[in-house]
């Protein structure tokens, strides 16, 4: 009964953000707590009343429930018809419809059930900003687009739910628009999307155009008919095209910028936006798309190499930021990088437990950090906090637990996620992908090193905080408090969910998924009958293995945990950054992340000049203007020219040969004849006289002669 | 001694003829233009004399007493339009008469 009114869950938030539209101006921010809090209380709350009606619908088959409410795009009529790659023609069909599968029921629970926290937690944390009522109500707009996006059962609906986050993520980063460094972050994060969005869309319109449906039921009916072989060329393009738009999404190399720039924005809105949903779109979309990502490894190597990369790259740049928001920032690139690492190694399930797990950790860390950000009137420089663990009491014991849990330490919650990815990228097809469980094991010792050098810059030490700023620290009020307490717990309960063999548990959340991943086991298996797929758990023993491995990198976090304690936990006033002190070159490099802002601002944006040359966008801006200017102008100008040259030489025929010859001319010519026929008429007596004379002799001559 | 024949009559008619006229020709006052004028017919008169003698008849004089008159009627005329003329150019100049023209 809920499942079939599953369309109403994004409309609670709609209902709110239209209200905070209309009307939010007048409102008290009693009114506005009540609508846009109770929007998105009453969707968890009909989320949680939903799934487990989905758990009666399927059985634990994970038949997946799909409601369409209409038809949105394309009809009967065949108007929006088209031809298929293999030329049979078929109907274009977008419908705003929904679909509740194991995989959108877990992410409907969690961004429900973490957006509550978040809602709950801004009523205390913007309740002494200016624009309450707009921040809830793009805050709910959000909620409606990422509900959106994780019910929708085709590509269209989904990206209307993706460009949907995109929008509020730039309203809600550029939320201080009177500062110029939050729009220009507003603006870097929507572009960068966009680039993300182009791929997402030419993803899709390729599948399309080769299987002929956006559905998702459809695609993976097709994709797992056995009909397509292994190796696709089209089904990688398609691929990889998505994966580009995951990639603007979720943050991985080539399109993280806009990340750590979009802590401008208010700290929930990091939290919810930047690390426990809109992130997370990309990760559910190739998820999602499972069934054609396995048909193509090319695909999946990519996904995993730039997972992987990403992961360490972003940790590195973690280590030696001072403010505190950016040092999460680059943490969820980092932690997204493992999300994709999972994915792209074929262990789909450890990828989305990953996500799961992060969500509440990540969600806590932010907005544990916007507590302490609270307490230390607006600073956010870990250069200028200390010593608040006896200050804050609860923001500091909520953020050290998710500190362990971020870190891997085992009973938390990352420990088993984490885990079970660096495990399944270890044996992942043979062991093909052993070197990037090197780099995640890196990433795992960098992770608990900068997380440690978090809380105990933050924490511990002495106080480095001006004396008005240390006078003022408070703890947060109780509506900040409790989400935190909250998501502790969720950040140590979460973890026993996914509890894998080796350690006695049954991996219930692998279980449950099991019916969205483990068809593409057919497939593998016909290629490769010897080796175990992914996500199946035939193994009811062990390897040893897994067991060395865990061990490691549970050695990782703890050598991490203490040589940040060794570095930070005593820090005073001035103190040295280990990494600087080692290595200076090295540290000016990880603090300016790389140089890769610089970078791109020389290559794709072109807002510096290589040498002379202006490359990217404002060089093809400024290439364009020379063109304009030169050859488009100079041919207008030539034009001219010859109209004018055309000109001269038809004044020249005109003036030479016209006038001068054909008028002229005769005249002269007439002129020329009169000079001798003015000699009859000279006036000159004596010379008629000598004509005459002069004619009689001729006569005379003529007479004579003849 | 050689002689005198018809011949010679006539060149010397010849001779006058082409005297008379170069005058016409060449010389710069019109007064004497006219005398050459009259030269010329005189020469003719001797022409058809000498013809007159030699056929032994008389119509080249008869012709010769016609010229006369009219020589004598045409060098009134010349002289009356020259006065005129004259009157009202105060030259004699043959080559400042030229009104007649183009």
């Amino acid at each position: 009964m809920f499942l079939n009114h599953i369309y109403l869950i994004p409309l609670f938030p709609a209902f709110g953000a239209a209200m905070m539209f209309f009307f939010g101006r007048r409102l008290q921010k009693a009114t506005v707590n009540a609508v846009c809090v109770g929007a998105v209380v009453v969707a968890f709350l009909f989320a949680c009343f939903t799934v487990v009606d989905y758990n009666h619908f399927a059985h634990g088959t994970g038949q997946p429930f799909e409601k369409i409410v209409y038809t949105w795009l394309g009809s009967g009529d065949g108007h929006l018809n088209f031809i298929k790659r293999d030329g049979t023609p078929s109907a274009f069909n977008a419908d705003a419809g929904f679909l509740l599968d194991p995989l959108s029921a877990i992410w409907l629970l969690f961004v429900t059930g973490v957006g509550m926290l978040i809602h709950i937690y801004s009523t205390g944390y913007m309740a002494h900003e200016g624009g309450y009522y707009r921040f809830f109500g793009y805050l709910n707009l959000f909620m409606f687009s990422m509900l959106t996006l994780i019910l929708a059962n085709n590509y269209i609906l989904m990206f209307v739910g993706w460009e949907g986050v995109g929008l509020c993520s730039y309203l809600l980063i550029g939320f201080y628009f009177h500062r110029k460094s939050a729009s220009d972050a507003a603006n870097k994060a929507f572009i960068v999307n966009r680039i993300g969005d182009a791929g997402f869309l030419l993803g899709a319109f390729t599948l399309v155009w080769y299987l002929g449906s956006f559905r998702f039921t459809d695609i993976n009916l097709l994709v797992r008919s056995g009909h397509y072989l292994i190796g696709d060329h089209i089904l990688t393009a398609a691929a990889l095209l998505l994966f580009l738009g995951a990639c603007g999404k979720s943050a991985q190399l080539p399109l993280y910028i806009w990340l750590p720039d979009a802590m401008e924005g208010p700290t929930p809105v990091s939290a919810l936006i930047h690390a426990a949903t809109m992130v997370t779109a990309g990760v559910y979309m190739v998820a999602r798309s499972n069934a054609v990502f396995v048909l193509a490894p090319t695909a999946m190597k990519t996904v995993a190499i730039v997972g992987a990369l990403t992961a360490i790259f972003a940790a590195s740049i973690g280590l030696v930021q001072n403010d505190i928001k950016r040092v999460l920032a680059y943490s969820t690139v980092s932690q997204l990088g493992y999300m994709f690492l999972a994915l792209g190694v074929g262990a789909f399930a450890a990828g989305v437990f990953h996500v799961f797990t992060h969500a509440f950790f990540k969600a806590l860390l932010f907005l544990g950090s916007g507590s302490v950000i609270h307490a230390m009137s607006g600073e956010q420089d870990m250069r200028h906090m200390g010593d608040l663990r006896g200050r804050i009491p609860i923001t500091y014991k909520t953020m050290f637990i998710g500190m362990l849990a971020i870190a891997g330490i085992p009973g938390f919650a990352g420990f088993f996620s984490k885990d079970e990815i660096l495990w399944q990228a270890w044996t992942s097809e043979g062991g093909a992908y052993r070197a990037l469980w090197f780099v995640g094991f890196a990433t795992a010792l960098m992770t608990a090193f900068y997380m440690g050098r978090l809380i105990f810059l933050t924490f511990f030490g002495k106080p480095r905080m001006s004396p008005e700023a240390e006078h003022h620290v408070h703890e947060s009020p109780k509506s900040m408090t409790v989400p935190l307490v909250v998501l502790a717990i969720c950040s140590v309960g979460a973890g026993w969910l996914g509890l894998p063999h080796s350690l006695g548990g049954t991996n219930r959340f692998e279980k449950f998924l099991d019916p969205v991943f483990a068809k593409e086991a057919h497939v593998m298996q016909a290629e490769e009958p010897k080796q175990l797929a992914a996500g199946q758990k035939e193994e009811e023993r062990t390897d040893p293995m897994e067991y060395g491995l865990m061990g490691l990198s549970v050695l990782a976090a703890v050598v991490g945990l203490g040589a940040a304690y060794r570095s930070y936990a005593s820090a005073g006033k001035d103190y040295p950054e280990p990494i600087a002190v080692a290595a200076p070159p090295l540290y000016t490099v990880l603090y300016n992340k790389w140089f890769v802002d610089e970078g791109y601002d020389y290559i794709f944006t072109g807002r510096r000049k290589v040498g002379d040359v202006r490359l990217g966008v404002l060089g093809a801006g400024e290439a364009s203007a020379w063109f304009d200017s030169k050859i488009v102008d100079g041919a207008v100008n030539d034009v001219g020219w010859v109209t004018r040259a055309v000109g001269t030489l038809s004044t020249w025929w005109d003036k030479w040969i016209i006038d001068g010859l054909c008028v002229n001319g005769p005249a002269n010519f007439a002129r020329m004849l009169s000079y001798p026929a003015r000699l009859f008429e000279w006036g000159l007596m004596q010379w008629y006289a000598l004509v005459m004379v002069a004619g009689l002799i001729g006569f005379t001559v003529y007479y004579v002669w003849k | 001694m050689v002689p005198i024949t018809t011949l010679h009559y006539l060149v010397v008619a010849a001779a006058l003829f082409v005297l008379g006229t170069i005058g016409v020709l060449t010389r710069r006052n019109v007064v004497i233009v006219l005398m050459s004028i009259e030269l010329i017919l005189n020469a003719v008169n001797l022409n058809l004399v000498a013809f007159s003698r030699m056929w032994g008849n008389l119509h080249g004089q008869i012709f010769a007493i016609f010229i006369v008159v009219d020589a004598a009627a045409e060098a009134a005329v010349g002289l009356g339009i020259l006065i005129a003329f004259f009157r009202n150019r105060e030259t004699t100049n043959v080559d400042e008469i030229d009104l007649l023209k183009w």
